[in-house]
């Protein structure tokens, strides 16, 4: 608890501010987009805007899992359930994503089918080991930081022989997602990012030097905890002013300029990188999520199940596309917090803690209101 | 015949009402729990005349694991139900208490959750009057389940209601939060822990005496049981009409509850307590009450956490250590196992 106590100091959080407050040069906006879900959560939970200046505006990014994750992809899960009745696993938020006709995985639970929350996808092996005689697919999602633990486990059915064990694959990449929001037509104009927290201990800092170089934008490589996200807002001023763009680091206790290269080694002996992938409101995406290698194609739910992708539209009413590329604010959606709230979520983004709707609703909704 | 308690399992004619049963009750629950009125051995007891307003609640307990750090089911179910009537300010005189046993569960088990039951019903001051037991057949229950229902007394004068907060009244808490919900998470997850994260379960009507003696114009008091601090105090705001905000650094949290929380990424204040209560009073009492609670012994910790406030939106606001400010929501989500 010590360690975690002095990252959540409040004498040091107000030290900040007022650094950042002092350095801030009147006159001119600076609009920096936190990519990570993660930093959406900490900010509204710790009520962190409270504590900035007014000209530095925090744009929530794409960094949530579960909010990327177009309704195609959850349909293919449900299919899987319903139809094939196999014991759909998952992590907890994935369950309440909405899907297609009403449906959600835990509403088809409801209507029978066989879906289970797993904490890590070990569960979801040992399910498989405990029931030979059933199919367990594990709906595998998320950035580089939940990746490795998928490659360690798809080994691991390897080396068992695990027959009845597969993976419904979407793990998804940063980088690709990044360059996606600086390069959209209608995109928001953005001053630098507080670049993720965890997904960097993995690829580490290097592969955010072409938005510092060709896209001139500042990153900041942050922690989760909230002097984390100050600090590196702080330096975020700090190189606007002095109009340079550099990867820096805030999060030198974990991150490191090459990453884990025994966790990358993992990836890259497992996964390949599909040649493209639907992103929810960022458009389809070349080279932007991953897929089992050939030699593991045997444990592709995809292919053993015959389940296609089949791409489809957002709820009408819906403004997932325009928040999750920075355009919009969830206050902004038409239905936020009255057709959509966390106990009924019409949007993918008012799902999971991380989603920038949830947040402003748990957290933030006094603001707007 | 005499019942095997050291090796003996619940059977189907244990509830059947015939010779089994009265073996049962008479040998495990009569003898555990005995006072004159269980003693009449009638359908209903029969108490004698009451003046005042009578105040009356029943709860259901179904938590799991049956036995954990601070108590088990059975101090529970009396606790649980203790509570509900003290926090009307009134004194919990009578409990009736019924169980729905499932078919294999071990007699001894039993025996330790009975007995645990008349401790602390002796502990808070009340009898168990008249009690039911079913058997249900093996697969259809989780070992036992508890409903049990208290009449008591309420003081004279003493009005309480969790419509009754208004802007400027203070917010009391009694002691640290999140113990009990942890001390079941834990277990559940199998997390261990230098010290052993132990349940907050208690009667609060000796607690609550001490804060009615004090004079202080109390407008409400609850326990925030399950859905922990948040979801009750969203309940008082939404019941008054109110906002509220709060000092999060002002709340207490064991060292231990808050590491525990931070490993599992939860918020301690949606987990259940079983031994606090929240006091909701007039401005100028708030530092009297808090002096009276910190002289009990279940109240040793109590803090003003903040205070109510005018907001038609009645939103429970929080002011963060960092100095900002966030909303305290209502639970949602997944419902957390079954804790109470
Ligand atoms: S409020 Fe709901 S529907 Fe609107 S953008 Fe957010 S998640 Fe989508």
């Amino acid at each position: 608890m010590k360690y975690i106590d002095e990252f959540r100091d409040g004498a040091l959080a107000r030290q900040l501010a007022a650094a950042i407050a002092a350095e801030v040069m009147g006159g001119r906006p600076y609009r920096f987009m936190e990519f990570c879900g993660g930093h959406t959560h900490t900010i509204s939970r710790y009520g962190l805007t409270d504590l900035l200046p007014d000209a530095i505006r925090m744009i929530h990014g794409p960094g949530c899992p579960v909010c990327v994750l177009p309704i195609g992809r959850i349909d293919q899960a449900i299919r899987l359930a319903l139809e094939q009745r196999v014991i759909l696993c998952s992590y907890g938020d994935c369950l309440r994503v909405p899907a297609s006709g009403g449906l959600s995985l835990l509403k088809a639970k409801a209507q029978g089918a066989d879906v289970r929350i797993v904490y890590a996808v070990t569960d979801a092996l040992e399910l498989a080991r405990r029931n030979p005689d059933r199919q367990v697919v594990f709906l595998a999602i998320g950035f580089e930081t939940t990746t490795p633990p998928t490659a360690v486990a798809v080994r691991q059915a390897e080396a068992e022989g695990l027959a009845n064990f597969s993976l419904l694959c979407n793990h998804v990449l940063t980088p690709p997602a990044m360059h996606a929001i600086l390069d959209h037509p209608a995109g928001t104009r953005l001053d630098g990012f507080v670049g993720p927290a965890h997904v960097s201990t993995v690829i580490g800092s290097r592969p955010y030097e072409p938005f510092a170089r060709e896209y001139g934008k500042p990153v900041v490589i942050a922690g989760f905890e909230p002097l984390d996200v100050l600090q590196a807002i702080l330096m975020l001023v700090r190189q606007t002013n002095s109009g340079r763009a550099e990867v820096e680091n805030e999060f030198v206790r974990a991150v490191t300029p090459e990453g884990n290269r025994k966790a990358q080694a993992l990836m890259d002996e497992v996964f390949e990188l599909r040649d493209s992938f639907e992103w929810r409101g960022l458009g389809t995406l070349p080279r932007s999520a991953l897929k089992l290698r050939p030699r593991f194609a045997a444990l592709d739910a995809e292919a053993r199940f015959g389940v296609e992708y089949v791409a489809v539209p957002d709820n009408k009413a819906c403004e997932c596309g325009a928040i999750l590329r920075g355009e919009k604010r969830p206050a902004e959606c038409r239905i936020f917090g009255s057709a959509c709230t966390p106990d009924h979520p019409v949007g993918a983004c008012m799902v999971s803690a991380e989603g920038a709707c949830a947040a402003h609703y748990t957290y933030g909704r006094f603001r707007s209101v | 015949m005499k019942l095997d308690l050291r090796h003996g399992r619940v059977e189907m004619n244990h509830g059947s009402g015939g010779r089994a049963m009265a073996e049962l009750i008479e040998q495990l629950f009569a003898k555990a729990l005995s006072n004159d009125y269980l003693a009449q051995g009638d359908d209903g007891a029969v108490l004698p005349a009451m003046s005042g307003r009578l105040v009356m609640s029943t709860d259901s307990h179904v938590v799991s694991p049956l036995f954990f750090p601070g108590g088990d089911i059975g101090s529970l179910a009396v606790h649980g139900t203790v509570n509900d009537v003290a926090v009307m300010g009134a004194k919990p005189l009578y409990l009736a208490a019924s169980f729905i046993l499932e078919e294999g569960f071990p007699l001894a088990d039993l025996q330790r959750i009975v007995e645990s039951m008349a401790r602390a019903a002796a502990a808070a001051d009340v009898l168990v009057v008249t009690g039911d037991t079913k058997v249900v057949e093996k697969g259809k229950g989780d070992g036992v389940f508890i409903t049990t229902t208290s009449v008591g007394v309420a003081r004279d004068g003493v009005e309480l209601s969790g419509n009754r907060a208004r802007p400027g009244d203070k917010i009391l808490l009694s002691g640290t939060i999140g113990d009990h919900g942890m001390a079941i998470l834990s277990q559940r997850e199998g997390l261990s822990f230098k010290a052993p994260i132990v349940s907050d379960s208690a009667p609060l009507n000796g607690l609550i005496e001490c804060m009615l003696d004090s004079g202080a114009q109390l407008r409400a008091l609850r326990d925030p049981t399950r859905g922990g601090l948040a979801t009750t105090l969203n309940e008082l705001a939404t019941q008054s009409g109110v906002g509220m905000r709060l000092d999060e650094a002002a709340i207490p949290v064991k060292p231990v509850v808050a590491a525990a929380c931070e490993f599992l990424g939860l918020d301690p204040a949606y987990l259940a307590n079983e031994g606090k209560l929240i006091a909701i009073c007039a401005p100028a009492d708030a530092e009297p009450l808090l002096n009276a609670m910190r002289r009990h012994p279940f109240g040793r910790e109590a803090a003003i956490v903040g205070e109510v406030v005018e907001d038609r939106h009645r939103f429970v606001q929080m002011t963060t250590p960092m100095g900002g400010r966030r909303i305290l929501d209502w639970l949602s989500g997944e419902p957390l196992p079954r804790i109470c």
